[in-house]
């Protein structure tokens, strides 16, 4: 071609601006670099304002709250509560799992569905339902009192705070297991049954090794979220953590025994984290073949039959059909007693700006990140990738403490406003806007950015008009999981937001505490819609995932 | 003769250890067309992404229409260089009209719909302006791709492995189409290929890539006939070789004494194409028929000297029937090529 580039020709190459000269397209620009590297400051802001908070205190009186028995009880209490949590989970879930994909169960699609279900109830509104249905002069002991039924065995405590735990949390390794068994090929089974195994056999022998990293996968949420789980064991009255800690908080008097504890938690957190990546590394041997596979031949219960519909309509009674119909009474007892279902419109309101605004923050804080850790990876931006990764591992009332003692000390503009508590959102749900936001670039090949640089456009013209317009559909899902997640967030909420600043979230703690059940009601319900379209967009997700 | 549009020199490029380019050095000149071959491995994607700014070389100079690119102390990023690109994939914008497309490069001082038109016109879509890239058949999406390229008007055009997704049925189409265009535009032209026969049959000149270095650049008739060494006459075809001796520019070997354009003394190897072996059916030949493929307009034969060693003999359809353990005399075309042992 004779014409020459007017834009090359006027280039005068020793004055290149200093954003680009010797800066090769493999390195990425300045600007990526300072936004993740900002984003990533501010995501671990809490846990180390945290750690100067609590090694102010002092070594001494460190190492008293440390020794202190009442320390040990509520650590051995929460790990407990996790670990027995975590397992019951993993009973349930797996049995019901192998019903519903690899028997002939009546109705498996239906049971499948059922039991899929409580997964969208917020464990602290299904521990309210709990309570209100069987503890002390609830629903199921009005209706035995006829019968001569003084006293039911107390909900509070600990076997409450395992009922309600794993009736909501069990759904996650149930997810994650039938995912794992609807991709084992039937003819490894077929295999070691030829070779002389009884079923049971080559159930122990070779689906439960093929299972385990999906039972790690969903194990490893239901403890983590045991853990982070403030609303449930606070209602049942189960010393955990994250009580104590809000106690200690409210105590007000020290407040340097609730920072100690809040890292104590975030040490069990990380912990359990470990622990599930040793285990992973191991397991990763086993990962079954990829690929369609063909259906597995369904196991005939025969008999069986019976018992195994009664677990599944057990769980479902209690998981699923004893919330929805508590919440229904209230909302029906309320109407018909012409009280005031008592949802002000700012409630709803607060909760949506203040989701909607995390929502947004958080979509514009994954891009620099995520960019840089797939764009150019290597050990910084993988590291900052990690650092901002770290809201996974701080439970919410870990983060809010936090904030609140960084708020009063250093930023008393921001203290009492509802911008710490949207920042609170932001770094706690950020791994699920990248999460997504990384799913859609994985899907956008490079090649595009280098056609957009080709001709002629700057890095950042590239980010704007190719890279984000082609993962736009990720971004939005990871703003609606934001957003989603945080109208439904209780302790950062409940210490963070501003002097008469109230929530869908807080309205049911608030009303719950005072047992005016059927004010709770209606932002149940509400709750309970916002995280059925939550948990669709996330299975919607996955299933695209794995489809590609 | 044209002025020299690309100048490359002692280019070299390591990745994590590996030593990908390793001094490649490279002149074109305007409205050339010049085809990098290689087999896969070799360097020559990475020279072509070192052209365009994609990576920064280790070593080495770059200069485009006489302005240095890269060199020491300067890097041109790609988005300034006034290089097109054609990917092998394509990478059309999947969120752009085909017109958007073609339209992103162009400078925001320039009638861009004007040029678009112009741009795919060129190439014969300007029908298809309004629709989606994933609307195009394969052949048309690569003919955006190339519209695409040129419409900014760049110094330099680079095709990475332009046909490769594209079925045997259209490759040969597409690949007249593409180089017309591309002749008409008077493009400068830098394409890479691993394939010898797309090579040899589009370029002006072809290059031949080796272990991350240059082996040979020449006219595509020149580089069949007159291979540099071994490794590129095996490359680009079926090659004979056979022992010999060289005096008074002849070679002495077991086919007699043969001319040959070499100009080196001592033992050295025979190289010569099937096609220029032509046999004979002699009941008293030096060498005898092993097997034979018929392929309709062509046939290969594969014949046993008397030492022992095998020659390929490429004869057309209708130069004879043969059979193996038919005994056949050796008759040499053309003149040879020798390479010193």
């Amino acid at each position: 071609m004779t014409v020459t580039n007017p834009k090359l020709s006027n280039t005068t190459f020793g004055v290149q601006s200093i954003w680009t000269r010797n800066r090769p397209i493999y390195r990425p620009p300045l600007f990526l670099w300072l936004a993740a590297l900002t984003v990533a400051v501010l995501a671990i802001l809490p846990l180390g304002y945290l750690i100067i908070r609590a090694a102010g205190a002092g070594y001494e009186k460190v190492w008293n709250i440390l020794l202190r028995p009442r320390t040990h009880e509520i650590l051995f209490g929460s790990a407990g509560l996790a670990l027995s949590v975590t397992l019951l989970s993993i009973v349930i879930g797996v049995t019901l799992a192998w019903l519903t994909v690899r028997t002939d169960l009546p109705g498996r699609k239906f049971w499948a569905v059922a039991t899929i279900l409580p997964l969208v109830i917020p464990s602290y509104v299904g521990a309210f339902t709990l309570i209100s249905a069987f503890g002390p002069r609830g629903l199921v002991q009005g209706w035995l009192e006829p019968f001569g039924v003084e006293r039911l065995p107390s909900i509070y405590g600990f076997p409450g705070a395992l009922l309600a735990l794993t009736l909501f949390t069990y759904p996650y390794i149930l997810l994650s297991v039938r995912a794992a068994l609807h991709g084992l090929d039937p003819s490894l089974e077929e295999a070691a049954r030829s070779l002389g195994r009884s079923p049971f056999q080559v159930f122990r022998e070779i689906t439960l090794p093929h299972l385990r990293p999906s039972i790690l996968a969903g194990a490893l949420l239901v403890a983590l979220y045991t853990l982070s789980d403030f609303g449930a064991v606070s209602m049942l009255r189960f010393d955990s953590f994250t009580r104590a800690i809000y106690m200690q908080y409210s105590a007000s008097f020290d407040r340097s025994v609730a920072a100690v504890l809040a890292l104590l938690l975030v040490g069990l957190t990380l912990v359990i984290l470990i622990f599930e990546h040793r285990m992973r590394s191991k397991a990763r041997y086993y990962r079954s073949s990829s690929g369609t596979v063909r259906p597995a031949t369904p196991v005939k219960l025969g008999k069986w039959r019976w018992p195994a519909l009664a677990f599944c309509s057990f769980i479902a009674l209690l998981g699923l059909v004893t919330p929805l119909l508590v919440i229904g009474y209230w909302l029906a007892r309320g109407i018909s007693a012409g009280e005031p279902l008592n949802l002000q419109p700012a409630i709803v309101f607060n909760s949506v700006v203040a989701s909607g605004a995390a929502g947004v923050v958080a979509i514009f804080a994954a891009i620099p990140v995520t960019v840089l850790a797939i764009r150019f990876p290597g050990l910084v931006s993988r590291g900052l990738e990690k650092c901002v990764y770290i809201g996974y591992a701080l439970p919410g009332i870990v983060i809010a403490l936090s904030l609140v003692f960084f708020g009063a000390n250093y930023a008393l503009f921001l203290y009492q406003t509802i911008f710490l508590l949207i920042f609170a959102y932001v770094v706690r749900f950020l791994p699920q806007a990248i999460g997504s936001a990384r799913a859609s670039l994985l899907q956008v090949s490079p090649r595009l950015e280098e056609a957009s640089r080709n001709l002629g456009r700057t890095p950042i013209q590239t980010l704007s008009s190719i890279t984000v317009p082609l993962i736009r559909p990720g971004l939005v899902t990871g703003l609606a999981l934001v957003f989603l997640t945080a109208m439904k967030e209780l302790p950062a909420t409940l210490l963070l937001g501003p002097t008469g600043f109230s929530t869908m979230a807080t309205r049911i703690w608030d009303t719950t505490e005072e047992a005016f059940f059927a004010q709770a009601s209606v932002p149940a319900l509400l709750l309970v819609m916002v995280s059925a379209v939550a948990v669709w967009l996330i299975l919607s997700q996955e299933e695209k995932r794995a489809r590609q | 003769m044209n002025s020299i549009a690309i100048r490359c020199q002692h280019l070299s490029k390591k990745f994590s250890g590996v030593q990908a380019v390793d001094g490649v050095t490279l002149n074109l000149h305007e409205g050339h067309f010049l085809a990098l071959l290689g087999p896969s491995g070799c360097g020559k994607t990475t020279t072509l992404r070192l052209l365009a700014g994609f990576e920064a070389p280790d070593e080495g100079e770059i200069a485009i229409g006489g302005q240095v690119v890269n060199g020491p102390g300067v890097f041109v990023p790609p988005e300034r260089r006034s290089v097109g690109m054609v990917f092998q994939e394509y990478a059309l914008f999947p969120h752009l009209s085909v017109a958007d497309n073609v339209a992103y490069g162009i400078p925001k001082e320039i009638d861009k719909k004007e040029r678009v038109h112009e741009a795919l016109s060129l190439v014969g879509l300007a029908n298809v302006a309004t629709r989606m890239p994933y609307e195009l058949s394969g052949g048309q999406q690569q003919r955006v791709a190339l519209a695409r390229a040129m419409a900014p008007r760049p110094q330099l055009i680079l095709l990475d492995e332009p046909f490769s997704n594209l079925d045997a049925g259209l490759r040969t189409q597409v690949r007249a189409e593409v180089r017309q265009i591309l002749r008409k535009a008077h493009a400068t032209v830098i394409f890479v290929t691993h394939d010898q026969e797309e090579a040899l049959s589009l370029a002006d000149e072809v290059a031949v890539m080796m272990d991350g270095h240059i082996a040979q650049t020449d006219t595509p008739q020149k580089l069949y006939r007159h291979p540099i060494n071994k490794q590129v006459a095996t490359f680009l075809g079926n090659a004979n070789f056979l022992p010999g001796q060289i005096s008074n520019g002849q070679v002495t070997c077991e086919l007699g004494r043969l001319p040959t354009s070499g100009i080196h003394t001592g033992p050295v190897e025979v190289m010569l194409r099937p096609e220029d072996l032509l046999l004979v059916p002699d009941e008293l030949g030096a060498a005898e028929i092993v097997n034979r493929e018929y392929f309709g307009h062509d046939q290969l034969i594969r014949v046993r000297l008397s030492s022992g060693s095998q020659l390929q003999s490429r004869l057309l359809g209708s130069e004879g029937d043969f059979y193996p353990g038919q005994r056949v005399g050796l008759k040499v075309r053309d003149s040879v090529v020798i390479y010193p042992v």
